[in-house]
């Protein structure tokens, strides 16, 4: 209890409803927002893969071939479903939302939301080409 | 003088990592979560992928990528944590756990692309 508020004698209690834990259940936008947090999680997992894949490459040609054999493991093949599922979500609620964080503003004017996106979208598509082309030349 | 708060420079670099980790994750996850492993198209040789990594531009993407989506993570997570299970009271706990782990990542991270021959 706070010292300053000793001196009552009928001390007010705070009356605040207790959320329930599952508050983010009852809404679909609130499912959304915990989706959306959520795949914070999957990035984490997949910087740890994108990591263990440099320790392998960097290991040698037998350490890089366990690794992709492991890759292929039932359960690492599964958690990798998911996390395509959820970094694709990420990147999409991210490149939506960029019209609202980015002002651009051309000769005065404020740069329409749909540009913004659209160039979030094209920068998408054109690194997505460039690693691909860079991988599997 | 006026005490100036971390928040602002956790918020950016959170963006920052929310954007790297839209670009580039999901054609990484695509391509060594799926279509390497199920076949779909054949994974590169090492030499390839070591040639790859050997070049200094590779490394400092995958390093900033690296660090800069673990804060992504850190920042997310930890309002999660706040927000998803009420978790408010354990404030310290989370962020030591949340920011503590971002920067372990990264300096884990760095070792790794040194080390790359």
């Amino acid at each position: 209890m706070n010292e300053r508020t000793a001196y009552t004698e009928f001390h007010p209690r705070w009356y605040r409803t207790r959320m329930s834990t599952w508050w983010w259940l009852k809404r679909p936008s609130y499912l959304a927002f915990i989706l959306r947090e959520l795949s914070s999680v999957f990035v984490a997992w997949f910087i740890v893969f994108t990591l263990l894949l440099v320790r392998a490459v960097g290991e040698g040609k037998e350490a890089y071939e366990g690794f992709l054999a492991w890759s292929s493991a039932p359960l690492v093949l599964a958690l990798n479903v998911v996390t395509l599922f959820f970094v694709v979500f990420h990147a999409i609620t991210w490149f939506n939302l960029a019209p609202q964080a980015m002002v651009v503003r051309l000769r005065g004017q404020r740069v329409p939301g749909f540009w913004i996106a659209a160039a979030n979208y094209l920068a998408w598509t054109l690194v997505s080409a460039l690693v691909a082309w860079l991988l599997l030349q | 003088m006026a005490k100036r708060s971390i928040e602002p420079l956790l918020w950016l670099l959170f963006s920052a990592g929310g954007v790297l980790a839209a670009l580039l994750l999901p054609i990484l996850v695509l391509l060594f979560g799926l279509c390497f492993p199920l076949g779909w198209l054949a994974a590169p040789r090492h030499d390839h992928m070591l040639g790859v990594l050997r070049h200094p531009l590779t490394r400092l993407v995958l390093f900033i990528l690296c660090t800069l989506s673990l804060f992504h993570w850190a920042h997310r997570f930890r309002y999660t944590l706040y927000d998803g299970l009420q978790a408010k009271h354990l404030n310290e706990v989370i962020n030591l756990f949340c920011y503590g782990g971002a920067i372990v990542g990264s300096v884990v991270a760095l070792c790794l692309l040194w080390q790359v021959p």
